[in-house]
């Protein structure tokens, strides 16, 4: 049997894993050679983040089968909470250390708010739930846009109205100043730091699809309604994968945070969302690899074509569109089909088309 | 007093909404699609009554019907290219391209018009209206919305049900196959439905830039994604339930800006809109359905 | 005591009784016909013994439990699986996969340990695979393991949810319409795998189909079901002479 021989999914993974590390080396060769423009050494922090940001969306949308517009949401949680640990601690313990707290509540923080979110979200389905998606984005952003927290002698001190609300004595600082957002985090993320973070994403992601745990999530999404006459916790399910998708969006978000010395939760709109999926859409939904390489490209390409950044939404829109037609019409695979085949007869050692990634 | 201003704000904008949401909800009756351009469809409007008014010069009529005619066109021309051939395809792919045609209007708009806003002429020349002595006033715009709002209900709901074509609507949005078999040309009545859809955002479009006069690329993305709200709200697919969702989320945005603040106000409408699919999850006026095992 | 004991079900959708005061009882090991003209309401007997649909009045009890008002995932740990008359399959995995997500409550890890890949995931693993195999190899599946459901033909898709269902390791499996869209030989082939099913497991078969030699030659029972009301049970002899149900099927009077 083929099958036991080696699981292809762990060889698929492999590959994964090792396009990364290609990459990883790569840049550092361009940049030991001082090939790298200021502009993009300075996005590779960012071209990491939206890498995580897309495997972690494609869990939700592409392996759950549930589509999310608000995972810039979860992100900016991350974000938030990641530069507020780094900010209280920073003076205490070292960076390193430091850095390791900060990512871990990022991805905590995301995870509570994505069990939160997801206890409701989860109910609904189709249309309606990406509605409500939506809606917990825009409701996190402006929470955090009228959010105020600071510190002073006799501790912390928070309000939801405006600054001197906070009624701070004379020693206090704000950490978060509302729309004003957050300033002060160390600058400590690496493009070394990204890449394994991106590689433990990768990790946690494909192990997770090629299990007990990613089948059932899959099952749910090709048909619910067999996925529970077989058994499946139909709410279990999409929770745990609803949950980590939030957690690695959380990641990605800390991450992203130490990449700048100031932080305003607007950045982390509908339109970041937005972005996110076409990456994922872009590289195949459920196609893991493909997320890392759309997100990655997708990002690094307006750098690389200078003047060409006044098109790039435009051209997103309209890959976006081709994408999507080119894909799912019933009448362009049909003739898709039809050139396939008679390309196969041209050339009768034509190899088979690559089966589905996971 | 103040109170009843606001309320009176609320209603209007929630006028605009309502008229916004009709065109979300009847698409989605008859082609079970979210048309996630559809606000920026009304972008598009107040793009070409302000090119038509201001930088050309031509009378506000004129404005208007240019405005209400391109919409149309745009609308159905959307709907060929990038909707009918999804029609058999997954929902979400459907929802995707119609983001990706929301995007592709905006930009369209940034690269043509600019960043920067355009002031736009209000249509209105009706004189405020002062009530209570002068301790309540209301504006020739807020009036003339509610008015012409509430023109549009009557005149959708007489068309929709009393019309030939009215009923040839409501026949596809039951069912497509039993629709084609009783000689209905599906194709031709989902035009339509975008047409009419489409029309009513460029009119939306005119309302809304009349109220708030600056216009950018992005001017339809939140008041359509709000409509949309207005529409789910309601019970997305049911024309009443447009209007009350709208008109709803319009008072609600318009008090909770006024008593608590406007940073939470969109947080607050969104928020109700949850609660409301929690406790309803197809709406106040949606139809409950049963999935077929 | 009886494996299944059905009392006085029904179900009404709006004023329309779908279904009512529906009763059986299945033994253990049984294999059990139900027929009945289209729209009679079998299906929706099969939906409401899955908890697809609740039930407006009645009783389920499988082997003493009673299971009415228990979600689909609950009945189906409970001891029934079922296939679906318009196919439901997981048609983006693998033949493979299809089966071994239904062995998810017999072959369990954690979440935690399939993402560390802790020894307990590759020996768990090992064991699904070799119990999906075994499975698709009564169907004559496993060849195919490794391709996705929905390359599959339609007959092999109606074998591949029997074999499905079957993993949940049921006690009763409701099958409905197996061999719809099959051709003559399959269907017999098909006749051979329902009857080695129920002697290699044990459990008892309900099975839903038009095709009455089918049927008649499978089941040792069968209730036929008009509107919604039994109007006939017995042995295949008994209700292929019965005036109400040769009336029900020719459209007459009783």
């Amino acid at each position: 049997m083929k099958i036991k021989s080696l699981n292809p999914n762990f060889r698929r993974s492999l590959v994964t894993y090792g396009i990364v590390a290609a990459a990883f080396i790569f840049i550092q060769i361009l940049s030991g050679a001082g090939l790298l423009t200021s502009s993009l050494s300075g996005q590779l922090v960012p071209i990491c983040a939206y890498v995580i940001m897309a495997i972690s969306l494609n869990l939700t949308v592409g392996i759950l089968g549930e589509l999310s517009l608000g995972h810039a949401g979860f992100m900016s949680v991350g974000a938030f909470m990641g530069a507020f640990v780094s900010v209280c601690i920073k003076d205490a313990l070292p960076g390193w250390l430091t850095l390791a707290l900060a990512l871990l509540a990022g991805t905590a923080a995301a995870a509570v708010v994505g069990v939160l979110i997801g206890i409701p979200v989860l109910r609904l389905q189709g249309d309606y739930l990406a509605i409500v998606t939506l809606a917990f984005g825009e409701i996190i952003k402006n929470l955090l846009n009228s959010f105020y927290i600071g510190r002073d002698a006799a501790g912390f001190h928070i309000s939801f109205q405006d600054a001197p609300s906070l009624n701070l004595d004379e020693t206090g600082e704000i950490i978060i100043n509302g729309a004003q957002g957050i300033t002060g985090m160390p600058r400590s993320a690496s493009f070394t730091l990204g890449v394994v973070l991106i590689l433990i994403t990768l990790f946690v992601v494909q192990n997770l699809v090629d299990s007990r745990t990613g089948r059932a999530v899959m099952s749910i999404r090709d048909n619910r309604i067999a996925a529970e006459s077989v058994g499946i916790n139909i709410t279990k399910y999409k929770m745990i994968a609803f949950t980590v998708s939030a957690a690695l969006a959380g990641l990605a978000g800390s991450m992203y945070a130490h990449n700048f010395s100031t932080l305003v939760a607007r950045k982390f709109d509908y339109n970041t969302s937005i972005l996110v999926l076409v990456f994922i859409v872009v590289g195949g939904l459920g196609n893991i690899r493909g997320s890392v390489i759309a997100a990655a490209a997708l990002t690094v390409l307006p750098e690389l074509l200078r003047g060409f950044s006044d098109y790039r939404m435009l051209v997103y829109a309209v890959v976006l569109i081709v994408m999507m037609l080119f894909n799912q019409s019933p009448q362009i695979a049909a003739w898709r089909r039809k050139w396939a085949a008679k390309l196969k007869s041209r050339k009768p050692d034509g190899k088979k088309p690559d089966g589905k990634e996971a | 007093m103040q109170f009843l201003s606001y309320l009176v704000n609320g209603i209007s904008l929630g006028s605009i909404y309502a008229v916004i949401a009709l065109g979300y909800t009847m698409v989605y009756g008859i082609a079970r699609m979210l048309n996630f351009a559809h606000g920026d469809v009304i972008m598009v409007g107040g793009y070409i009554a302000y090119t038509v008014m201001t930088t050309m010069g031509m009378p506000t009529l004129a404005g208007i019907c240019t405005a209400v005619l391109v919409c149309t066109l745009l609308g159905v021309a959307i709907e060929r290219v990038a909707y009918k051939p999804l029609r058999e395809a997954p929902s979400l792919a459907v929802l995707i391209t119609a983001i990706g045609m929301s995007y592709l209007l905006q930009n369209l708009a940034l690269l043509i018009f600019g960043s920067a806003p355009k002031s736009f002429s209000s249509v209105v020349a009706l004189q405020p209206l002062r009530l209570f002595g002068g301790a309540l006033i209301i504006t020739g715009e807020a009036l003339t919305t509610i008015l012409v709002s509430a023109l549009i209900m009557v005149c959708l709901t007489l068309f929709v049900n009393k019309t030939k074509v009215g009923h040839a609507m409501q026949a596809v949005s039951e069912d497509k196959g039993a629709a084609q078999l009783m000689g209905i040309n599906v194709n031709a009545t989902i035009s339509l439905t975008f047409a009419i859809g489409s029309a009513l955002a460029a009119v939306a479009g005119v309302l809304l830039c009349s109220a708030y006069p600056s216009l950018t690329p992005t001017t339809g993305a939140m008041p359509g994604i709000k409509a949309f709200v207005a529409a789910v709200f309601g019970g997305i697919g049911s024309i009443p339930g447009a209007m009350l969702g709208g008109v709803l989320l319009g008072v609600i945005q318009s008090l909770s800006t006024a008593y608590i603040s406007s940073q939470m106000a969109d947080a607050i409408v969104f928020g109700v809109l949850i609660v409301v699919l929690l406790v309803r999850p197809t709406g106040i006026l949606g139809k409950q359905t049963r999935e077929k095992v | 005591m009886a494996l299944l004991e059905v009392r006085n079900l029904g179900i009404a959708f709006g004023g329309l009784h779908a279904v009512d005061k529906f009763a059986v009882s299945i033994e253990k090991g049984q294999l059990f016909g139900l027929i009945g003209p289209n729209g009679a309401g079998k299906t929706t007997i099969f939906n409401l013994l899955t908890g697809v649909y609740q039930p407006t009045e009645g009783e389920i009890v499988l082997d003493g439990k009673s299971i009415v008002g228990q979600k689909p995932a609950m009945i189906n740990k409970a001891g029934i699986a079922r296939t679906f008359q318009n196919i439901r399959l997981f048609k983006d995995m693998t033949v493979l996969d299809n089966v071994k997500v239904a062995l998810h409550n017999q072959v369990k890890y954690s979440a935690l340990t399939g993402v560390l890949r802790l020894p307990a995931y590759f020996k768990q693993e090992r064991v699904m695979n070799e119990k999906a195999l075994s499975l698709l190899k009564i169907f004559d599946l496993d060849g195919e393991a490794d391709q996705p459901a929905s390359s599959l033909p339609y007959g092999k898709q109606r074998k591949l949810e029997i074999a499905r269902a079957l993993a949940t390791d049921p006690k009763l499996l409701l099958l409905d319409e197996p061999a719809a869209g099959m051709n003559p030989n399959e269907t017999a082939e098909l006749m051979e795998i329902v009857r080695l099913v129920r002697d290699r497991f044990g459990i008892a078969i309900l099975l839903i189909e038009h095709d009455m030699s089918f049927v008649m030659g499978l089941c040792e029972r069968i209730v036929v079901l008009d509107y919604g009301r039994v109007i006939a049970e017995g042995d295949p002899e008994a209700v292929r002479t019965d005036p109400k149900v040769i009336a029900a099927y020719l459209g007459g009077e009783a």
